[in-house]
């Protein structure tokens, strides 16, 4: 047989044999798509730059008077802002010039500021420390720019923490359904069910409002134990400690759905039996046999499951049932637009918390979607 | 090649001893073994409406060194039975006995040391190797889950085992995907023989295969039994590999054994009426003898495991049944030496 000259047989032995992990082969799938990688890229710089917020703010590059310390230096008497100073909507109505959102004078006298912001003077003072709000800014003095990345904060906290204490508790729950099965699955899966029929969205506004309230009543006196320590905990987070209870509580209803059924599926597969047969412990079948294969699916429909959690913490924040008054969230943001007659004059406002929340939703969405792709067993050549 | 985890080490030389003394040892014993899975009706507070008898009161016994074939159609309850018998399914009623030791009221601690003993090789070769681990972490399961030498004698272990199964040790870091489906039976092979097992369940490990590829995995098992002693018990429904693979063959009909002999014995005198269908149904490669063979064509269908008929479970399709046979449960009898049949008509 005529071999050619330098050719090297094909030898098992010659192959790299280095094997190419489930997991590796996934994010070369994942990298073929391009709208996920985009997404994926786009988060990860809305997430640093929430991270680092309060460095922006340092370096001037944010307006410290906008972030979350505003209302404590514009508005020291803690008064709310319509006793102390006019009304943007109104100044903007009155025939005024319009304008004042874009750019505003700001003095070292708080309520000259907020006027100079307000109602803008034909013949500014020169002497004036010139502030320019990049996207406007609003009644209290805050720079909506400044609100909108300190609001980035809130939603992507609400959306990892929404995502892991649903996945966390689903995944547990739902391993333990599915793997132990018989009486103990049939009574845990009609919990489920029961949960399923009680009005989610519902229970969430009673839940936040008593929370509120309970907050509220024991806001001087000096509580202690769990509760005082819950109630300083919900402060220290601006009112989002109890927006977690009620989306983890809320979350992983489906979630445990999904880990159950895979794991009916997987635990009868042959290998679960095989590792069965050498005897392995159910704990070594759980996180070495099953947990990895129903992993993928898992972050898929958690990824996918985010832009709800955004959602309902922009909603309820947008209601008034979200975070405290005073901590920067895009819904609000929103919501002081729609409050303050801001539709009428100034409707860019709503844009900008707006687009904020449409671009970390979509990113969310691609960024699922091109996990799926990666990530589902059926796609994988079997 | 050497090996240097002495535990798990085999010896050739005792096994070859033991053939040549020529007595029969019975290494695995199973009596009057029954498996019924309760089917389960109501919402919250089930209870049990009736039962699909898989394995309903089924004795043989397996010699050491042999292969007994376990044929039957699909659904007959062969697996249940391999699987009951490695409880990998606890029996309903009856015993299992290897080497002398009862199995079916093992637990814990004790089971988990009997499962060094016995394995199993699974028919599906791509459903039963974990696709998120490497081959190397396969094989090396059982010796982990037994705390069986150090990282790195089980990594020596785990390379003599892919040579002793045909397969290049360098493979240890590749992944169940990458490979075909002979290979990945041969992965399956050499994870089950990790632990240097007496007995192997090997439950159809041919089925899923081409034919090619069959011999092949056919050939290695012959060689691993004689190089390792195995005794393995093979389910199969393929007729022919049977007979050229076991020494003995058990025939399953709904639950039950209705035939078992020496594989030649069976496949020159089947007694039984369901043996002698499914015998005439196996093709023979030569086109004159093809044309004038019989063919006895069996009627309706297999009955549901859930409501047996009365009776030998045979009786609804039987070409010679009589009245006796609606009336009682033949037992399994041994008709000729070795030969054992449950017909009342023989």
């Amino acid at each position: 047989m005529a071999v050619a000259e330098g050719a090297k047989p094909i030898s098992l032995e010659d192959e790299h044999h280095e094997g190419v992990s489930p997991w590796i082969d996934s994010w070369r799938l994942f990298k073929r798509n391009k709208a996920a990688v985009i997404a994926l890229v786009m988060l990860i710089i809305i997430v640093f730059i929430a991270l680092t917020a309060g460095l922006w703010t340092q370096l001037g590059l944010l307006d410290a008077r906008g972030g979350a310390a505003a209302r404590h230096t514009v508005n020291p008497a803690n008064q709310t802002p319509q006793d102390a100073y006019p009304d943007p909507g109104l100044c903007a109505r009155d025939g005024q010039d319009s304008n004042p959102y874009w750019c505003g004078w700001l003095e070292s006298d708080v309520l000259v500021q907020v006027q100079n912001k307000y109602c803008f003077r034909p013949e500014p003072d020169t002497t004036q420390e010139q502030w320019c709000y990049l996207l406007g800014g609003d009644s209290d003095g805050k720079d909506w720019l400044t609100q909108t990345v300190y609001g980035a904060q809130v939603s992507l906290a609400v959306g990892f923490i929404g995502a892991m204490t649903s996945m966390i508790i689903g995944m547990i729950y739902g391993i333990v359904a599915g793997y132990y099965g018989g009486g103990i699955d049939n009574l845990m899966m009609r919990f489920i069910d029961f949960l399923y029929g009680l009005p989610g969205i519902v229970i969430i506004i009673l839940l936040q409002v008593y929370f509120t309230e309970l907050a509220r009543t024991y806001q001087d006196a000096d509580q202690q134990g769990i509760a005082g320590f819950l109630l300083d905990l919900n402060k220290d987070l601006g009112g989002l400690l109890f927006l977690f209870f009620a989306l983890g509580a809320l979350g992983w209803i489906g979630m445990a759905r999904q880990a159950r059924g895979m794991v009916l599926s997987y635990r009868e597969q042959e290998f679960v039996e095989a590792a069965r047969a050498v005897g392995a412990s159910n704990r070594r079948i759980i996180f070495v046999h099953l947990l990895p294969n129903i992993l993928g699916p898992l972050i898929v429909l958690e990824t996918m499951a985010i832009p709800g959690y955004i959602f309902l913490e922009a909603g309820l924040s947008f209601i008034g049932l979200g975070v405290q008054p005073g901590t920067p969230s895009w819904g609000s943001m929103i919501s002081e637009v729609r409050d303050r007659g801001g539709l009428f004059s100034n409707r860019h406002l709503l844009l900008v918390p707006g687009t904020a929340l449409v671009l970390t939703t979509l990113s969310f969405n691609f960024l699922g979607d091109g996990l799926r792709d990666a990530l589902d067993p059926r796609m994988r050549g079997n | 090649m050497s090996s240097t985890t002495p535990n798990v080490q085999t010896q050739p030389d005792e096994v070859k001893n033991l053939f040549q003394s020529g007595d029969k040892r019975v290494l695995v014993e199973v009596k009057n073994l029954k498996k019924y899975f309760p089917i389960k009706s109501g919402i919250v507070f089930q209870r049990e409406v009736a039962a699909v008898k898989a394995v309903d009161g089924v004795s043989f016994h397996i010699y050491e060194g042999e292969t007994l074939g376990l044929v039957g159609e699909s659904g007959c309850g062969k697996s249940t039975t391999g699987r009951t018998i490695l409880q990998l399914y606890r029996a309903t009623d009856g015993s299992v006995t290897f080497e002398g030791q009862e199995l079916t009221t093992l637990k814990g601690e004790q089971l988990r040391r009997m499962r060094r003993r016995m394995q199993m090789v699974f028919q599906d070769p791509y459903a039963s190797l974990n696709p998120r681990m490497s081959v190397g972490r396969i094989v090396a399961e059982p010796l982990v889950v037994h705390g069986i030498g150090t990282k790195r004698e089980r990594e020596e272990r785990v390379a003599e085992l892919l040579e002793l199964v045909g397969l290049n040790p360098y493979f240890v870091r590749r992944y169940p995907h990458e490979f075909s489906g002979g290979q990945r039976q041969r992965i399956g092979l050499a994870r089950s023989l990790a632990l240097n097992p007496k007995f192997i369940v090997a439950d159809e490990p041919i089925s899923a295969l081409d034919v090619s590829i069959q011999a092949q995995v056919v050939n290695l098992l012959q060689q691993l039994q004689q190089d390792l002693g195995l005794t393995y018990l093979f389910i199969a429904h393929d007729l022919s590999m049977v007979r050229h693979l076991c020494d003995r063959v058990a025939v399953m009909y709904l639950g039950k054994i209705v035939e078992i002999a020496e594989s030649e014995e069976l496949y020159t005198n089947p007694l039984h009426p369901y043996t002698q269908a499914l015998l005439s149904a196996v093709p023979v490669p030569d086109p004159k003898v093809e044309e004038k063979r019989q063919r006895i064509i069996l009627k309706g269908d297999v009955p549901s495991p859930i409501n047996p008929p009365h009776g030998c479970n045979f009786n609804t399709r039987c070409p010679v049944s009589v009245d006796v046979c609606f009336e009682q449960d033949p037992e399994l009898v041994e008709v000729l030496p070795e030969h054992w049949v449950a017909c009342h008509r023989v």
